[in-house]
């Protein structure tokens, strides 16, 4: 077996707010293979958020290791991290494709090729002819687009993704999940994808964790034993219906 | 007819509507000039040379928007190092906040004693009235930026530099405009309070005299002139807005 793209062993976190100490995230182990969409679902307050944080540098933690990248896929924090959020948070006064060149100017790449690589990823992600749009001229869904298209443009090996599809309607997320699959097809990244979306989460993920609340721990792991490319009709499967009725039953909403 | 050409004819008639209107009155009211002077008795005051409205009108203008502009640089200036040093944000916002309780008005009497009256006085008086404004607005706007856009700015190593240039600044803008919109009409207001309050030249000053001869129609050119100037700084801070601001994101 290769090295894991990311390992996580034993991590801890503790928010203290005025005296009050609060476990966000308790014992959090597990791999995650390069290339891989995992899913981390749970219920609000699970600490997925704050696990997604500690994996992009963007936390502290206060036990256990995190490790990302192998020999053969090095690990460049600065480089290597995509993030999309649950709000689009595109620029208001940029257009579409200056939203999407926003890392490559602060990582100071060439423009000239990013700006030719940024037109192929909106092509990518369905947004060919928005280029020169300003972001109030595209509906919620096409502005998530053009935010994952963002996270695409500096070419990093790892995409965070926090419940990017939870601000959006049943219709147009089941749609941007079968998008989101074709670009992770594409582009090849490793994908970590928070939800609280339990069949999202089954739908999506080549792996699923499981977080539970209360106190936040690591309630499961496993593999989808479903293979991609995946359409809508593997939710009528008998084997999707297991994965969520077992997601279903460690959250105790049997 | 475009949208745009229509929207502007249509106040364009509106402001001959009110003229007409206001013509009808007098004329039809019988309302003796000195009370109310006609459109054409107003218009008239304009030749009386003994008033020099050039002169007077060029005074005013440069009480007007000198204390603006001083404003605006200051007024952005100090919200920048709010942002910047928070130290200094919190030593020196409840200050401003007491200093604006004062009302300007009341300096007035002061201003004179410690610098005469003048050009320079009227300035400070419009820069007092109106700096404040955009002292808050721009330290607001300079505020409001999305938590999550920072995070994704720090997982890229960014800096704060470039946070500032290329998200806080242009998020501060519509901000800014509001606050210099605001600012546009208390600066004019300023101005004139100013030369009401102690002054040998400008339109504020010119009331006054005219005021002991009971010439009203000159008391309306200089309001409308006034009002004209004020219409100007205005526009003007429209127009940049249009320029520097996308419209989704005006405020």
């Amino acid at each position: 077996m290769s090295e894991p793209f990311i390992h996580l062993s034993g991590v801890r976190k503790i928010y203290r707010t005025r005296g009050i100490e609060m476990l966000a995230v308790s014992e959090a182990t597990f791999d995650v293979d390069a290339g891989e969409l995992v899913s981390l679902v749970g219920p609000s307050g699970c600490g997925k958020t704050t696990l997604l944080k500690i994996i992009a540098g963007l936390h502290d933690h206060d036990a256990g290791t995190v490790r990302i990248g192998t020999k053969e896929q090095p690990f460049n924090p600065a480089r290597d991290i995509g993030m999309v959020f649950q709000q689009p948070l595109l620029l208001k006064w940029r257009k579409v494709i200056d939203n999407v060149l926003l890392p490559a100017e602060i990582l100071g790449l060439p423009l000239a090729a990013s700006r030719e690589r940024a037109r192929d990823l909106l092509r990518l992600v369905g947004l060919q002819g928005s280029e020169e749009k300003y972001p109030y001229e595209l509906s919620g869904g096409m502005q998530q687009r053009a935010s994952i298209a963002r996270a695409l443009v500096h070419d990093p090996k790892l995409i965070l993704m926090d419940e990017p599809f939870g601000a959006l309607d049943a219709l147009t997320r089941e749609k941007m999940n079968l998008e989101l699959l074709h670009i992770w097809q594409q582009a090849k990244k490793t994908i970590l994808f928070v939800t609280h979306g339990i069949t999202e989460a089954v739908f999506l993920g080549t792996r699923v964790i499981v977080l539970s609340a209360g106190p936040a721990r690591m309630a499961d792991n496993f593999r989808v034993d479903i293979a991609h490319p995946r359409t809508l009709d593997i939710k009528t499967q008998e084997k999707f219906g297991e994965y969520t009725r077992r997601i279903y039953h460690l959250l105790g909403m049997e | 007819m475009s949208d745009n050409l229509q929207r502007y004819t249509i106040a364009i008639l509106s402001h001959l509507a009110l003229v007409a209107a206001w013509h009808f009155f007098i004329v039809l009211g019988k309302v003796p000039t000195f009370v109310m002077p006609s459109p054409y008795a107003t218009l008239h005051a304009l030749l009386v040379p003994n008033y020099r409205w050039i002169e007077n009108i060029t005074v005013t203008a440069i009480e007007i928007f000198g204390g603006y502009f001083l404003a605006v640089v200051i007024g952005i200036g100090i919200a920048l190092l709010f942002s910047w040093f928070r130290i200094v944000e919190m030593t020196m916002m409840p200050l401003l906040v007491t200093l604006n309780m004062i009302p300007k008005v009341a300096l007035g009497p002061l201003i004179i004693v410690w610098f005469s009256y003048g050009i320079g006085p009227n300035i400070a008086m419009a820069f007092a009235i109106c700096f404040f404004p955009i002292v808050l607005t721009t330290a607001r706007g300079l505020r409001e930026v999305e938590p999550d856009l920072l995070d994704l700015v720090r997982t890229l190593k960014g800096s704060r530099w470039q946070v500032f240039i290329k998200i806080q600044l242009p998020g501060a803008l519509p901000y800014i405009f509001s606050g210099m919109k605001v600012a546009a009409i208390l600066a004019v207001a300023g101005a004139i309070v100013g030369e009401f309050l102690g002054s040998d030249r400008g339109l504020g000053y010119l009331m006054l005299q005219v005021q002991v001869t009971l010439d009203t129609a000159a008391m309306f050119m200089a309001v409308i002139l006034i009002t004209l100037l004020g219409m100007i700084l205005y526009g003007i801070v429209l127009a940049l807005e249009r320029l520097l601001v996308v419209r989704d994101a005006r405020i």
